[in-house]
């Protein structure tokens, strides 16, 4: 048992090819944040007006989201679409599947946000002469941001741990540079435990970011 | 001379298959449920009322959730091969989501006994109860509503990583699906029906724990 000799220097070798592989997995995940945020917007809205068909198409987006596998979503847009014909590269069949991921729990995550603001408070700032957007700006959204901030820092942690579904269609993301780099040596402890390591560094830069952030922001 | 690929359609032979993929699929999160909320439990309550156990634990904590699944499904794979006892793709999915459902859980069970009013326990304690019976009869029971809803989707979220672990070769309801639409390039047809399979968990379950949720609000 255990009379296996590491053998880390093959590691170092192709490592700039692992760091390369960390920033196309960071591209990834912020691309999906980016759309998923703009897409989660409109669809928190629809959620909140109870009937028609913003409602309809925004549950079913959001409801589909939350109760199927990302890996699920990922085959759905780089095989599923593949068999309508759409063939994306796997870079963009990622980015696809996590913003509609994104999108979906986002969504949700700003409703919360939206609701946790009592009526009462848009109402007040109305009837004290603010139009509807400045009421809006500084005394809803100031307060729906303070709430949204962790629960949205922890999505994108998500999207980032979720980009490593990449490597299995054949996306050179972290773990899919990781997979191709050792395949040469079947060393796949050692690369994997570097990848790991990787990852780990990038999601706790993104916490401890937010974590500054949040002092800054909101003195908390 | 043009090469065709032999695709052959979907056929009822192939059910049996797809069934031994969702039974896959059932046992793993039923196993890594039961051992990770075991595990999280008695994790939370230690990382909630042991200062000791809040530092030993945390390295523990801290990469289990920085740390893509994927990575880790191979980690596990690879190390036990390593040391010599190659372990059944089952156990290293087991093994794996159940330290990782330890954590989510100990989250929950610490923020359900942070929520207990602490003149409660000093209520208690000084009515004579020993810190055991105060944790029995009064903590556990007011953390318990707390608890209960976030760890309905615990496990909702649980049954959906199960389709991770595919990469060390198990054959659950994903994979068995994959390998279907290899062989009868039916991607669409295939995928929904898989896709309706976690959908018809899922989505009953976390209605339920929405529900439960507003229950406890209001009262």
């Amino acid at each position: 048992m255990f009379n296996y000799t590491f053998y880390w220097s093959i590691v170092w070798e192709k490592f700039p090819e692992l760091l390369q592989g960390a920033r196309i997995t960071l591209e990834v995940t912020i691309l999906s944040m980016i759309f998923g945020t703009a897409l989660a917007l409109p669809l928190s809205l629809w959620r909140r007006a109870r009937e028609g068909v913003g409602h309809a198409f925004a549950t079913g987006w959001v409801e589909l989201a939350r109760n199927t596998p990302a890996l699920f979503q990922v085959y759905m847009v780089y095989f599923g679409l593949g068999s309508l014909h759409i063939h994306l590269p796997s870079y963009f069949a990622m980015v696809a599947a996590l913003t509609f991921n994104n999108a979906g729990y986002l969504a949700e995550t700003f409703r919360g946000g939206l609701n946790s603001v009592p009526p009462q408070q848009l109402s007040a700032a109305r009837s004290l002469g603010m139009s509807a957007f400045s009421a809006y700006a500084y005394v809803v959204f100031p307060q729906v941001f303070q709430v949204v901030f962790f629960p949205y820092v922890n999505q994108l942690n998500w999207a980032l741990l979720n980009s490593s579904l990449g490597m299995i269609i054949g996306l050179r993301e972290l773990t899919g540079a990781t997979q191709a780099a050792q395949s040469e040596s079947f060393r796949t402890f050692e690369f994997f435990i570097v990848a790991a390591c990787i990852y780990y560094v990038m999601a706790k830069a993104i916490e401890t970011l937010a974590q500054l952030a949040s002092w800054r922001l909101f003195g908390r | 001379m043009q090469f065709q690929l032999p695709y052959s359609g979907l056929q009822w032979s192939d059910l049996p298959y797809v069934l031994l993929g969702v039974w896959n699929t059932l046992i793993l999160t039923l196993a890594a449920a039961t051992f990770g909320t075991l595990i999280g439990v008695v994790i939370g309550w230690l990382r909630q009322d042991v200062p000791v156990a809040r530092v030993v634990l945390a390295p523990y904590v801290d990469v289990t959730r920085s740390v893509p699944l994927i990575i880790q499904f191979i980690l596990v794979n690879s190390s036990f091969a390593l040391a010599g006892i190659p372990l059944e793709p089952l156990w290293v999915g087991v093994i794996v989501l159940s330290l990782y459902m330890g954590v989510l859980t100990s989250e929950l069970v610490r923020a359900g006994l942070g929520a207990v009013r602490f003149q409660l326990k000093w209520a208690s304690r000084s009515l004579g109860m020993s810190y055991w019976q105060e944790l029995r009869y009064v903590s556990a029971p007011l953390a318990l509503r707390t608890f209960f809803p976030g760890w309905i989707g615990t496990v909702i979220a649980l049954t959906k990583d199960t389709a991770l672990v595919s990469v060390v070769g198990y054959v659950e309801l994903l994979r068995a699906s994959q390998v279907l639409i290899n062989r009868t390039n039916e991607a669409l047809l295939v995928l929904a029906g898989t896709g309706l399979f976690y959908f018809a968990i899922c989505y009953p379950i976390s209605l339920y724990s929405r529900r439960l949720e507003r229950t406890f609000q209001h009262d």
